[in-house]
């Protein structure tokens, strides 16, 4: 045989002492061709669409973890953002339309569907305004349909009307599910920069360049990361940086073979692997737990930025080399509610949202599953939202918010949702009034990086 | 995907007639035995990889993997059964 066994076994370890996984295998279909000026046909076709492409995707992915012995968590799907599909312009259309993706899902056992979406960097149409004011309803209302709104680019800049509405959204969207945390929050994700074939939720859609139909492949594997990290104890950072390489390769490989296979076997064609670390309330599966294996005392130290631009950049090149589709969002994720590592950092206070804003700079998203209390403004949340589009726009990455405004808690409290949204403790915001720097509205121009021609 | 080879891996505290159960069960469900490599590790840790030909077996894969997760409950090993594939990918370029 010409694998050895050593190497058999560190497979055999990553993944049943390291929790390596398949974090998602999502299908990406566009549902341009499900327009109509009914909407009640709209919805027919939408279901009919999705039963038809997807209705095997759980089975295949089933059939592929038997042969590999790779746990696949989860099956997903992403659709065209729905505000090009429906043609109507008022808001209960689209709240109709949530749950025809709803039913959509649960028939084909998804846990997750993405693309309640809408592209607004530049500006609305009349879809644009009635897909937002549903979010909040259409969130609350259903189970596993998952909205982004898009509200900045490096290349038409911010808009800042959409800003501050999606503060207003994320306040609605909290309270219209105060009884269970304001869980609706953790389904809704404002980016600036969004990429077309992310697979991770809330925020994957299938972007209007994508195919007919796509499978794309999420894979994680912080606790592998983790666990070479604290053998590399006492070598120097570029060492550590080669050996995090190498396991990016190796978990980037496992990825490829799993969409080409999945691919393969549904005929549909194979989109991107997205080498994303993705952390789980698991113990040991924590991203911050890799900053910290590599000595700091607790992720929110000086020097969590810098170690956490190492890992994100040595993920990215061992994924490039280890294959040649890498896209999404690939990197590190740093969702609080979702890491022990970030939650026990969290609770004790030395995880400060200001710390969590510059390590987004760094990594491949943004503010990721925070809870803040109850009583925080719209107008504070769209200015956080601004800072971390700004951060996005002007550096060239995506960037989002996952905020979630838990009604009735406060700073010290905690919120649990359950399942892999994890649990969090509500962390600090600034007092301070944002209010008339949001009111101003308008567009931010898009930066001198914007223009490439 | 070469849909005919599987790596069966035994990890496990060692002691004696591991190899002869595995290879016995194998060899009643017809399965043909391409290359072994076992060692002790760390005093008292048994490691075993076989790459295995299932064309001629009388089983179809998903059942050969159950019974060989019994075989392992049975003598308190894990035994875990994959296409060679996965270790190719990893660990090849």
């Amino acid at each position: 045989m010409n694998i050895s066994p050593e190497e058999i076994l560190e497979t055999i370890e990553m993944i049943e002492h390291e929790s390596l996984d398949v974090r998602t295998v999502t299908m990406g279909i566009s549902l341009l061709d499900c327009s109509h000026s009914d909407v009640k046909i709209v919805g027919e076709r939408v279901i009919a669409k999705i039963e038809r492409l997807a209705g095997k995707l759980r089975e295949t992915a089933k059939g592929i973890e038997l042969d590999y012995g790779i746990p696949i968590v989860n099956t997903r799907i992403a659709i065209t953002p729905i505000s090009l599909v429906v043609a109507g312009g008022h808001k209960d259309d689209f709240i109709y339309i949530a749950t025809c993706l709803d039913e959509a899902a649960k028939r084909v056992g998804v846990n997750f569907i993405g693309g309640f979406s809408s592209l607004v960097q530049k500006g609305f149409t009349a879809q644009d305004l009635a897909l937002i004011e549903a979010i909040p309803e259409a969130l609350a209302k259903t189970e596993r349909v998952c909205s982004s709104v898009n509200i900045a680019s490096t290349r038409a800049g911010i808009n800042m009307d959409a800003v501050k509405k999606m503060g207003q959204v994320i306040k609605k969207a909290a309270e219209l599910t105060a009884d269970k945390g304001g869980l609706a929050c953790a389904k809704l994700v404002v980016f600036a920069n969004a990429v077309d074939d992310n697979p991770f939720m809330a925020g994957a859609f299938h972007g209007v360049g994508e195919p007919e139909c796509v499978v794309n492949v999420g894979v994680s594997g912080p606790g592998v990361v983790r666990a070479a990290v604290k053998e590399a104890k006492g070598k120097d950072l570029g060492e550590v940086a080669e050996i995090i390489k190498k396991v990016g390769f190796k978990i980037t490989r496992m990825g490829e073979l799993v969409g080409r296979e999945i691919s393969r076997r549904l005929n549909v064609e194979f989109g991107i692997l997205d080498v994303s670390l993705a952390p789980t309330p698991a113990e040991g599966d924590s991203v911050a737990e890799i900053l910290e294996a590599m000595g700091l005392e607790r992720v929110g130290a000086p020097g969590t930025t810098a170690a956490l631009a190492l890992l994100n950049d040595a993920m990215k090149k061992g994924g490039a080399f280890a294959s040649s589709y890498v896209g999404g969002l690939s990197g590190a994720f740093i969702p609080v509610s979702e890491d022990q590592g970030m939650i026990r950092a969290a609770r004790e206070g030395v995880l400060s949202i200001e710390k969590l804003e510059a390590m987004t700079a760094v990594c491949s998203v943004g503010l990721d599953m925070i809870a803040i209390p109850g009583d925080t403004s719209a107008e504070t949340i769209s200015a956080i939202i601004a800072d971390e589009a700004a951060i996005g726009v002007i550096n060239n990455k995506t960037t989002a918010v996952r905020i979630i405004p838990v009604p009735g808690k406060k700073v010290g409290d905690m919120v649990y949702f359950g399942g892999l949204l994890g649990e969090a403790p509500i962390i600090p915001v600034s007092k301070l009034s944002s209010k008339e720097f949001i009111d101003r509205g308008g567009r931010i121009p898009a930066p001198i990086q914007g223009m490439k021609n | 995907m070469s849909d005919s080879r599987v790596v069966v891996t035994v990890i496990g505290p060692d002691r004696v007639g591991i190899v002869a159960d595995v290879a016995g069960l194998l060899s009643k469900q017809n399965v043909n035995i391409l290359d072994i490599n076992q060692k002790v590790m760390g005093g008292n840790i048994f490691a075993m990889t076989m790459l295995t030909d299932i064309t001629t077996a009388v089983i179809d894969f998903g059942n050969l993997k159950k019974l060989l997760e019994e075989k392992g409950k049975e003598l308190g090993l894990k035994i875990h059964a994959q296409h060679e594939d996965i270790f190719k990918y990893m660990h090849r370029i």
